[in-house]
């Protein structure tokens, strides 16, 4: 008599999803190329996190980075829009379904150069959603020119050397408002799995800053953001431990040497000091040590800066929970008497 | 002591004049920033609420105080609310614009002037009167920081004199335009009522011009064209609306938003919409487009400036095929041009807004009644069609009062196209975004959020296939942008129809659109009163033309287009559309100046190139 082979039930998460719910198509990057790590990353943090991959919402502009939502979440709601103009499209998305779990991907030059004017706005709006700068100094699609965040005194292949000081994307979202700032490294595995975690656990504007090598334009001698550099430049601020909401918390932590933030959804983010003074909930340290690091050519990665409490744009909207984009008439249109009465004030 | 400035007795029986009643132009001149819109607004309505139907333009500059502005209030038995040319009632209260102002008018009009200008040397064919303004405005405002405000009332009331408004009816109109502020509104009483007293002791009468009661402005309302799309708008069952301001575009928005506030809250105080003032144009439509991918009826008003901005993402919407609402208050360009005056030059570019193969629906309302029509029709289309439809209003409509029937409830329902729920899901188990499952070129879309696996699509302004997937393949790009076109000829069927008014015999047409019908119609009636002249005439409502357009063209010999821009853009427009051999008869009559469209100069022109 036969037996019946048993095939062992794939792991599933929390809502009963296994980690192949989350994938997305094949990448068509280069091989290598750091954006591939992150979307690996965040198929691992929604996995783990629990997320409903129809409640995503995924976004990005033009260029490598931009490409890249295609590469995770299959079931996920995607729209790759014009260069830049990413963050008017990720507003317009969440003020008509609030609901959404929105995530947007961006490059250095999408973000930096065309977009800093919508960056800019996105940031001061502390909008919430995540949004990735998947950050590699060179415009990969037209073939290796200095982006915005390229470090003054880096070298291009060809040996251009850039003069401009770089764009700090963090200083600039700190200082502009966004709750939830990191900057992180796409070979640094666990500390950006962690920090995905975090972000899907905050509501407000997640900034995130991954160095994100480009193998084909950018990772030669003279060049500040490739493997080689951040392995020899790389200053984490802290180790980074996340627990989220559903799990049971039962390891007792150091208060001395260790920062609790409790986030939105009750989640814990216990940030295990490394350098000791460093308090990610100071504002304007923050700043200050990011220009610190910039004068002594230190990476700075970490959770820089993270403000649970602080309202979002859309609690400043005053908006009905439902979603806008599926009231119905009986809501959106109102009576023959209001019609009547605006015109009677207009007689 | 001022008395009456008649230079005039002796021009040949002029006191005799047969008196002109309800039909003239009151033109005052003043300073912007100086209040002087209240008054003009109460003169309007008094006029209005003795039921002769009136029009008020505003001629203004771009700037906050201090350049010289015009208001025109056209009373006329008839109707005709156009912009007439010639001024008949002169206030001049502006000293810098004063003298030109007189030097403009024709043989016979009457000037209302500050005394201390003496204006009455300028010329001998006018009626002149004087006020002595100053001298008036310290009896009735004893705080002298306020007199430069009340002294424009007080022309109010020398107007109402010499004209015959009804004092009630004066009263009624600025006791409504100060609604709740009692104070003010008994200060500027008391104005009008100097000015009215001083003109009943001191002037006599010697213009032909007066107003006498009619009944046919019962039961009309008076509106602007942006307070009447933003009405639309809520009404069209709107959720999501971003903006920037721009002239003249932005009373549009502000409008909504009180409106908004006032009728659209939950029974929890919580509100159903959301507005918010983005970063810059670019932004203003990124949402828009956003909102609309994710479900919102979602808008925003602009103007041609920020038409331009918007092109780059104009072509994403219809690429990736999103819903979405522009009302475009067109002013006149190129670049900053006259941003306070009327144009209709956004036509053409907007019509193909954006790069590659791109065709846009446009919506052209020509009253603040279609204003308000046109936005259920225009939310309607854009998501039945999944594209952008353009509402291309105009200053001229947008920001000047016009009266009106009052609107109808709108009773076509709010249509959200094809949209595929989670039990449609279920029971078709996947579908193809880009599919043309109908033959209409319309494909079935989802919303972000619907909760079943094979909801989710990717939208890419890159090429695409069928099932939304990235492809560079030359078949698929034909197929999707074929498709594409596909929907726009499907829209022929569904845009608003053309306003036609045929005798069936006529060899010569008229076309024209938005605001020029005013003059247009004014103008039909002076062809065939003067000249004997009969034409036929079609006001265009839509972009793209409808079976109507091309017949009209085909049963006329010659067809004039009539349109406020220079580059003759809707004539451009049709001449792509009809059958080439037609393209000959097409004929343009175009206008640059900025000013609302009269009548007399259409005329002029039309029977200038028939001949006559």
């Amino acid at each position: 008599m036969a037996t019946t082979p048993t095939t062992p039930a794939p792991k599933t998460n929390r809502i009963g999803l296994a980690v192949i719910d989350y994938k997305g198509g094949r990448t068509t990057l280069c091989a290598g190329c750091g954006h591939n790590a992150i979307s690996e990353r965040i198929v691992d943090a929604m996995y783990e996190m629990g997320v409903q991959p129809e409640r995503v919402a995924k976004l990005s502009g033009i260029g490598c980075s931009s490409k890249s939502p295609a590469y995770f979440m299959s079931r996920s709601h995607s729209f790759n829009s014009v260069h830049g103009r990413m963050p008017s499209v990720a507003t317009g998305a969440m003020l008509a379904n609030r609901n959404l779990l929105t995530l947007g991907v961006s490059g250095d030059g999408d973000s930096a150069s065309i977009g800093i004017g919508q960056f800019v706005h996105l940031m001061r709006r502390n909008l919430p959603m995540i949004y990735i700068i998947e950050d590699n100094g060179v415009y990969g699609l037209t073939k290796g020119q200095f982006s915005a965040t390229a470090d003054l005194g880096s070298k291009l292949k060809t040996g251009v050397v850039n003069d401009l000081p770089a764009i700090d994307t963090c200083a600039l979202a700190i200082e502009l408002g966004a709750t939830f700032v990191g900057r992180s490294f796409s070979g640094d595995k666990r500390q950006l799995h962690s920090m995905l975690k975090a972000a899907i656990a905050h509501r407000g504007t997640v900034m995130l800053d991954v160095i994100s090598p480009c193998v084909t334009f950018n990772d030669h001698e003279g060049s500040t953001k490739s493997y080689k550099y951040m392995k020899d430049h790389e200053e984490p601020l802290q180790e980074i431990n996340f627990v989220p909401h559903f799990e049971e918390i039962d390891v007792e932590y150091d208060e001395g040497t260790t920062v609790e933030v409790t986030m939105h959804d009750g989640s814990r983010l216990r940030l295990r000091k490394l350098e000791v003074d460093y308090d990610p909930t100071h504002r304007i340290e923050a700043v200050r040590r990011l220009m610190e690091a910039h004068e002594k050519q230190e990476v700075l990665t970490g959770v820089l800066y993270v403000n649970p409490k602080a309202p979002t744009f859309i609690d400043l909207l005053n908006m009905t929970e439902h979603p806008l984009a599926t009231l119905p008439q009986s809501v959106t249109r109102p009576g023959r008497e209001v019609l009547e009465q605006c015109m009677e004030e207009l007689r | 002591m001022a008395t009456t400035d008649v230079t005039l007795q002796d021009a040949g029986g002029r006191l005799e004049r047969k008196a002109i009643v309800n039909d003239m132009s009151i033109q005052v001149a003043t300073v912007n920033g100086s209040g002087s819109q209240s008054s003009n607004t109460v003169l309007l309505r008094s006029i209005f609420q003795m039921g002769i139907p009136v029009s008020g333009k505003n001629l203004f500059p771009s700037n906050i105080a201090g350049l010289p502005t015009w208001y025109t209030i056209r009373a006329n038995k008839d109707g005709y609310v156009a912009r007439k040319k010639e001024i008949d009632f002169l206030v001049a209260m502006n000293a810098e614009t004063a003298q030109e102002d007189v030097m403009s008018l024709a043989p016979g009009a009457a000037a209302l002037y500050d005394e201390p200008l003496k204006l009455n040397e300028l010329r001998n064919d006018l009626t002149f009167y004087a006020v002595p303004y100053d001298k008036l405005v310290a009896a009735v405002c004893p705080e002298a920081k306020l007199r430069k405000l009340v002294k424009n009332m007080i022309y109010v009331g020398v107007v109402a004199q010499l004209l015959d408004i009804d004092m009630g009816e004066i009263e009624k109109a600025i006791r409504k335009q100060f609604a709740k502020k009692v104070k003010a509104a008994n200060l500027n009483l008391g104005a009008a009522q100097a000015g009215f007293d001083y003109a009943a002791a001191n002037l006599k009468k010697q213009d032909p011009f007066r107003v006498s009661r009619m009944d046919k402005t019962t039961g009309k309302i008076i509106i602007d064209g942006n307070s009447a799309a933003a009405l639309g708008c809520m009404f069209a069952g709107v959720t999501v609306v971003t903006w920037y301001p721009i002239t003249p575009s932005s009373s549009l928005v502000e409008t909504l938003i009180d409106y908004m506030k006032e009728h659209r809250l939950d029974s929890e105080g919580k509100a159903t919409f959301a507005i918010v003032q983005a970063e810059d144009e670019l932004a203003a439509i990124g949402m828009v487009i956003g909102a609309g991918w994710a479900g919102a009826r979602s808008m925003t008003a602009t103007a041609g400036p920020g038409i331009s901005l918007m092109a780059e993402f104009a072509g994403l919407a219809y690429y990736t095929e999103v819903p979405g609402v522009i009302w475009d208050i067109q002013r006149v360009g190129p670049s900053t041009g006259l941003p306070t005056r009327t144009s209709q030059g956004d036509i053409l570019s907007t019509a193909f807004l954006s790069h590659g193969d791109t065709k846009n629906i446009l919506l052209i309302p020509n009253s603040v009644s279609e204003c308000f029509d046109m936005a259920t029709d225009a939310f309607n289309l854009a998501e039945q069609f999944q594209t952008l439809v353009f509402v291309m209003s105009d200053l001229d409509l947008g920001m000047n009062n016009w009266m009106s029937d009052p609107f109808k409830y709108p009773e076509t329902p709010i249509n959200r196209g094809k949209v595929l729920s989670k039990e449609d899901l279920e029971k078709l188990g996947n579908f193809a975004r880009y599919k043309d499952v109908d033959g209409d070129g319309i494909g079935y879309r989802t919303l972000p959020g619907t909760e079943h696996p094979a909801a989710a699509y990717f939208a890419r302004g890159s090429g695409h296939n069928e099932k939304s997937q990235y492809s560079e393949r030359p078949d698929d790009f034909e197929r999707n942008m074929e498709r594409i076109n596909r929907k726009f000829e499907t829209a022929r069927s569904f845009v608003p129809r053309p306003e036609i008014v045929a005798n069936g015999k006529s060899k010569i047409g008229i076309i024209a659109y938005g605001t020029s019908h005013w003059a247009l119609i004014e103008s039909l009636d002076q062809m065939r009163k003067d000249y004997k002249f009969e034409a036929d005439y079609l006001r265009l409502k839509a972009y793209p033309f409808t079976r109507e357009v091309h017949d009209f063209v085909e049963k006329h010999d010659r067809v004039y287009v009539v349109e406020q821009n220079r580059d003759a853009q809707m004539l451009s427009l049709l001449k792509l559309d009809i059958r080439p051999e037609l393209t000959t008869r097409l004929r343009s009559i175009a206008h640059i100046h900025g000013l609302p469209l009269d009548a007399r100069s259409v005329t002029d022109e039309i029977m200038t190139m028939e001949g006559k």
